[in-house]
């Protein structure tokens, strides 16, 4: 009976601490937000700062951003001419490559490269402030860390996300075309034919707000996890796993609310 | 002047300061002494509001720090210098960029000139020379970091210096340089301070009063020659352990001067 109880409460007991853990997180994501909410006020300060940080995550991604999003362009193509060859006109290969990177490949894939390259940083960056106390040292110089270090951050994320998304949509799609040329013998002016007869301009616009909701995934996450850490080195790399993970775990979890609120609701 | 009054702070079940009181006075040096890990350095960010008390009070110039507001407790910090244990300097910026960083009059920190003859002001007054501006933390010996942590703290014109272990890490030599430094910047900037330390010896050359945290509470406090004549057990036990590594020290000061420099 007793041995009984004590499995009960185990689990039970796992749950609460899980749920009280995680509306900690919740309500001090919400405050470390509305501070920076508070904060965009301290232009002066954020606004060099922001550029020198989208130079830095903006050129120093473009290249993986490109090599994946190509790629991802050529295998759709050749994917879409082994699946469809002699059983659709060849136009429709156009669609399929150019919708498919613009709906989804190029954002998703985009922002959870992004999640390994710039909230991997941001996480270690600012974990690393915290433990070895520079964050607490801005403080006491009577120096806002999220003027300083949150917002250039998340602003930087924000302004080069959707255009390395863009990027992104552009190369592979003009990757997939070459491809298609290459093993299908598809033309430009069939490959034209069939983008445009599919393609709707809100494809573009969902396009790109996702990737403003990717980017504040990939920026705000990393920050407010970097932010918080403790206990040393041990922490910062325990911090910088969580930050990838949660905020790849995110982009896929928007990806469906996104689909479902913009593309499929009536 | 700092009070603090009745402060109580705990994480999760560890009480570090169980109703600790204290008083600085204005233009007087200071040094709380206690063992490592006693909770000194969270006592120290009581005082400029880094950390909170669970009960109690912390006033510095009439002002309750804990329960200031964002902005009022910016412009306290602002009068309030802290130095690092391990100097927290900035490590994506160089040493100009620090001390920069420390001058907290918005428009004087916009104002070029003046920045650059302030950082070449602090450098002076921590005794390092002028072309450590454009070395980068990574660049610089432990004893050269902290020399530029204090350069940064001074760099504002503080009323208040917090000193957090300016000594620990540190050889002898060098100690004795930041000892001496902590001294002439009492000296020449009359600053009120509080040295944080472990250290006895470094800490009676440079205090006016010092005051032991033992087991979370304030067990003594007093001019260091009361310090010394104090029958508290827990005053004795730490002040044998300390002053006998500085005997132990200065006997091997005097062996080395009685049969020249050894490797």
């Amino acid at each position: 009976m007793a041995n009984g109880a004590a499995l009960t409460l185990g689990p039970l007991r796992l749950v609460a601490r899980w749920s009280l853990r995680s509306a900690d997180h919740a309500g001090r994501f919400t405050f470390l937000m509305v501070d920076m909410l508070r904060g965009l006020a301290e232009w002066r300060i954020y606004l060099p700062r922001t550029v020198e940080q989208a130079m830095a995550v903006g050129y120093g991604s473009l290249f993986i951003v490109l090599l994946v999003a190509g790629f991802a362009g050529a295998v759709t193509s050749l994917q879409t001419g082994y699946q469809f060859t002699g059983t659709l006109p060849l136009y429709y290969a156009g669609a399929v490559i150019s919708e498919s990177m613009i709906l989804e490949l190029g954002p998703v894939l985009t922002a959870l490269i992004l999640a390994g390259r710039i909230g991997a940083r941001y996480a270690a960056e600012l974990g690393t402030m915290r433990v070895t106390e520079q964050i607490d040292a801005l403080e006491s110089l009577g120096r806002s860390p999220i003027s300083h270090l949150l917002i250039p951050r998340v602003l930087a994320g924000l302004l080069v996300v959707p255009a390395l998304t863009m990027f992104a949509n552009a190369t592979g799609i003009v990757v997939g075309y070459l491809t298609a040329r290459g093993s299908l013998g598809l033309t430009y002016a069939d490959f034209e034919y069939g983008a445009r007869y599919f393609f709707r301009p809100l494809d573009l616009w969902y396009s790109l707000i996702k990737s403003y909701f990717f980017a504040a995934a990939v920026t705000t996450i990393p920050c407010y996890i970097g932010y918080n850490t403790q206990q040393g080195a041990e922490g910062v790399g325990r911090s910088t796993t969580a930050a990838v993970v949660a905020a790849s775990v995110t982009i896929l979890l928007l990806d469906a609310l996104t689909t479902k609120v913009l593309l499929t609701a009536k | 002047m700092i009070q603090i009054l009745n402060v109580s702070k705990r994480f999760l079940d560890n009480v570090v300061l169980d109703g600790v009181s204290l008083e600085v006075h204005d233009g007087e040096t200071l040094a709380l002494l206690g063992p490592s890990g006693v909770g000194k350095s969270v006592l120290l960010k009581h005082i400029n509001g880094l950390l909170r008390p669970d009960a109690g009070d912390v006033i510095v110039d009439g002002l309750h720090v804990p329960r200031l507001k964002r902005k009022e407790l910016a412009e306290l910090r602002a009068r309030v210098g802290y130095v690092f244990q391990y100097g927290a300097l900035f490590d994506s910026m160089t040493v100009f960029e620090n001390i920069r960083l420390g001058i907290t009059d918005e428009r004087l920190y916009r104002d070029e000139a003046y920045c650059a003859e302030r950082v070449r002001e602090c450098l002076r007054l921590v005794n390092l020379a002028p072309e450590v501006a454009d070395k980068f933390p990574a660049e610089l010996s432990g004893g050269m970091k902290k020399r530029v942590g204090i350069a940064r703290a001074i760099a504002g014109k503080p009323k208040y210096l917090l000193y957090d272990e300016p000594t620990s890490g540190l050889d002898p030599v060098n100690a004795d340089v930041i000892d001496g430094l902590v001294e002439r910047l009492q000296n020449e900037l009359g600053v009120t301070s509080v040295v944080v330390s472990h250290d006895v010896r470094g800490s009676f050359r440079v205090a006016d009063r010092v005051a032991l945290l033992w087991q979370a509470k304030i067990r003594a406090v007093g001019r260091p020659e009361e310090f010394l004549a104090s029958q508290d057990p827990a005053v004795q036990q730490f002040l044998e352990r300390d002053l006998d590594m500085a005997v132990i020290q200065t006997g091997g000061d005097a062996a080395r001067e009685a049969h020249g420099p050894h490797l």
